[in-house]
């Protein structure tokens, strides 16, 4: 197996295991936030303003952590400097 | 598959290249600018006024009761530049339904200079709260040990603010390309709504990050004195 094909292989794995384990633990932990959220809100109704502005900047915050893995799966996928130089070779030849 | 809006070059002179980020940025500007100018051209404070400047007073007046909620005291000095943060984006995601126009948020230069833009503007508006001891005090509390810590907290909140912005707007218009190229019809429209859902969320969260972050940056040590004369 070349370093082209190695390259390729191991890049497309990466890509899709990022972006599978990387979703699991934003989205357990907004699921999480948003329970609690609910349960507060059905307590103190009043208060309903602060805490849905509070739990969409922390769902903001959560989702940054997917956001990062998706945006690495991106690169891997599309921007990948490896692959360029591995294919700048090729073509160089 | 086109990463971002960076790769669309209208016009290039050497080293100059006008491409679409910047294009869009400009048109944006324009847009914000004029539309302001002209509602703002004939204000009147009567029982007669346009739905324009209506339009305006409710944009301006909420923005202002979000900063004070979030702690900060005198929202006008704040207001010019976070209410411009949350216009430029909130303007940015939702001009998507005009075909054939890329978010300019959606390239990673754009948001890296607006977050660049908090950077700045956290310390100087610290500084102009509490003196340059007073805010460079804050970097050593609660002990001499943090100030390594809250150094490298400041530069990887920016660094999160760039690269949320950006994951959020551009993972919107690619889920949106791939889609139109399996199932044409109903399912990129109901993308493209979430699309613009997140934008507005982006937008509302890029601006109270930044407002967090002055209030923490402006935040005086000592408790105020008009709490302790209501009891």
């Amino acid at each position: 197996m070349d370093s082209m094909t190695l390259i390729a292989m191991a890049s497309i794995v990466t890509a899709g295991l990022t972006i599978a384990l990387g979703s699991i633990g934003p989205a357990l932990g907004e699921g999480r936030a948003v329970a609690t959220a609910l349960s507060s809100l059905a307590q103190q109704p009043d208060s309903a303003t602060t805490i849905t502005r509070t739990l969409f900047v922390g769902l903001a915050m959560i989702e940054s952590i997917a956001i990062y893995c998706f945006v690495v799966s991106m690169i891997l996928i599309f921007a990948n400097p490896f692959w360029n130089h591995v294919i700048a070779q090729a073509t160089g030849k | 598959m086109r990463l971002s809006p960076d790769e669309m070059v209208f016009w290039q002179y050497g080293v100059i290249k006008l491409n679409a980020t910047i294009v869009f940025t400009w048109a944006l500007m324009l847009v914000l600018t004029v539309g302001s100018k002209l509602i703002t051209r004939n204000l009147s404070t009567g029982l007669e006024r346009s739905r324009w400047q209506s339009l305006l007073e409710i944009v301006v007046t909420g923005i202002e009761k979000q900063i004070e909620d979030v702690g900060l005291r005198h929202p006008r000095g704040y207001i010019g530049f976070l209410g411009t943060l949350f216009l430029f984006v909130a303007l940015a995601s939702l001009c998507t339904i005009i075909p054939g126009y890329e978010p300019p948020t959606g390239s990673l230069s754009t948001t890296a200079a607006l977050a660049l833009c908090v950077l700045v503007a956290v310390p100087f508006f610290g500084i102009r709260q509490q003196g340059l001891g007073g805010y460079l005090k804050s970097y050593v509390e609660p002990t001499v040990i943090m100030l390594p810590f809250n150094i490298i907290s400041e530069l990887s909140r920016t660094l999160a603010l760039a690269v949320r912005l950006f994951g959020n707007m551009m993972s919107g218009t690619m889920i949106l390309a791939i889609l139109l190229t399996i199932t044409p019809f109903i399912f990129p429209v109901a993308m493209s709504v979430l699309g613009l859902l997140t934008g507005m969320v982006q937008a509302y969260i890029f601006s109270i990050l930044a407002a967090v972050y002055i209030a923490s940056a402006t935040r005086v040590s000592k408790p105020a004195p008009d709490l302790d004369a209501k009891r």
